[in-house]
């Protein structure tokens, strides 16, 4: 592996078009208190792509292959988590992107997961963990889908560890749409061992109709480098949504 | 200044993990006669000059957009309370 800085750098939106691995360009949004978009730009890097830094006031994508929004506090949670950000300039874009027939890849962690529910691309809702504390932990995760755009890479069925930390994280829906997330195959990850949040039917992501827009409430992102993952299991069983995505990618555009 | 109080409150069958802790406390404190509690939101929003139809439908469609997620909550009350 080539030696990285620490401390990753995002490029600017806009050179150059080259469609080899290193060509793909993932975008990663910040907003104003997210936290996690640094390591989520070192994660895009590590699996090969060129991360390209995204900021929410943005009027246009630029020519981005693939969007990950991440983790942290928008807005400082304020009213809901997700909910002003949801607002943004750059989200509009997001939306049409990820609806127009291109499908443009974009993924949903933690905070990025409860924008795009409060952005409707997917259903239900985060609320308060039923334990009513902020958790903390590494979290056994089974890929119960791994044909979206960020899941190719992994086995189905396969249990996968990454860390998991947020306040409001129980996922809920009504019935109905529970019922059908699960026949349509749009739980992409479910809790296995513990239910850190009480999440309905231990939903901890899914993905729309067409799986190119997955959310999730654990951090693949933090799981992607030798030595700085979870103390439990491989360091890097996050690494593979970057990779699923990259392959995604270079596949469609063969 | 008058202002339009928007309640929003979770939905009935959405359990209210803020309203179970504070139902869990109350009997700490000696009141006991509560046998449950669910926590909702008041948004007061100021209005510069008199309350129009078109102001009010203005502030409905806010608390259905910005202020509730229809998913989890309802909006249970939009009202004019003059200062």
């Amino acid at each position: 592996m080539t030696e990285l800085p620490l401390i990753g750098e995002a490029t600017a939106a806009g050179a150059g078009a080259e469609r080899s691995l290193a060509g793909a360009k993932i975008g990663v949004v910040t907003f104003p208190g997210t936290l996690d978009d640094r390591d989520a730009v070192r994660a895009v890097r590590l699996a090969g792509a060129t991360p390209v830094a995204l900021w929410h006031a943005d009027t246009t994508l630029g020519d981005v292959d693939a969007v990950v929004i991440p983790g942290g506090f928008s807005y400082g949670d304020y009213l809901r988590a997700g909910a002003i950000a949801r607002f943004a300039p750059l989200m509009s874009r997001i939306i049409d992107a990820a609806n127009s027939d291109a499908k443009l890849p974009v993924l949903g962690i933690c905070n990025g997961f409860q924008i795009l529910t409060e952005s409707h691309m997917l259903p239900g809702s985060m609320i308060k963990n039923d334990q009513l504390k902020f958790m903390c932990r590494d979290q056994l995760l089974r890929v119960e889908n791994n044909t979206t755009s960020w899941t190719g890479d992994y086995a189905a069925g396969q249990e996968i560890t990454v860390p998991l930390k947020n306040q409001d994280g129980q996922y809920i829906a009504d019935e109905k749409t529970l019922d059908a997330l699960e026949a349509e195959g749009r739980v992409v990850f479910r809790y296995v061992g513990f239910n850190p949040n009480g999440s309905r039917r231990d939903i901890a992501g899914i993905a729309n109709a067409a799986g190119n827009v997955v959310g999730l409430m654990p951090h693949p992102e933090h799981a992607v480098e030798a030595g700085f993952g979870p103390e439990i299991g491989s360091d890097t069983e996050g690494l593979g949504f970057f990779t699923s995505v990259l392959n995604k990618i270079v596949g469609d555009n063969k | 200044m008058p202002r339009i109080v928007v309640d929003v409150m979770p939905k009935p069958e959405i359990l209210d993990p803020q309203g179970k802790a504070i139902v869990g406390a109350l009997p700490r404190l000696g009141f006991t006669a509560f046998s449950s509690v669910r926590q909702g939101k008041r948004f007061e929003l100021t209005v510069d000059g008199e309350v129009t139809e078109e102001i009010l439908a203005q502030a409905r469609n806010a608390a259905e957009t910005l202020l509730s997620n229809p998913v989890i909550e309802d909006v249970v009350n939009v009202e004019v309370v003059e200062a």
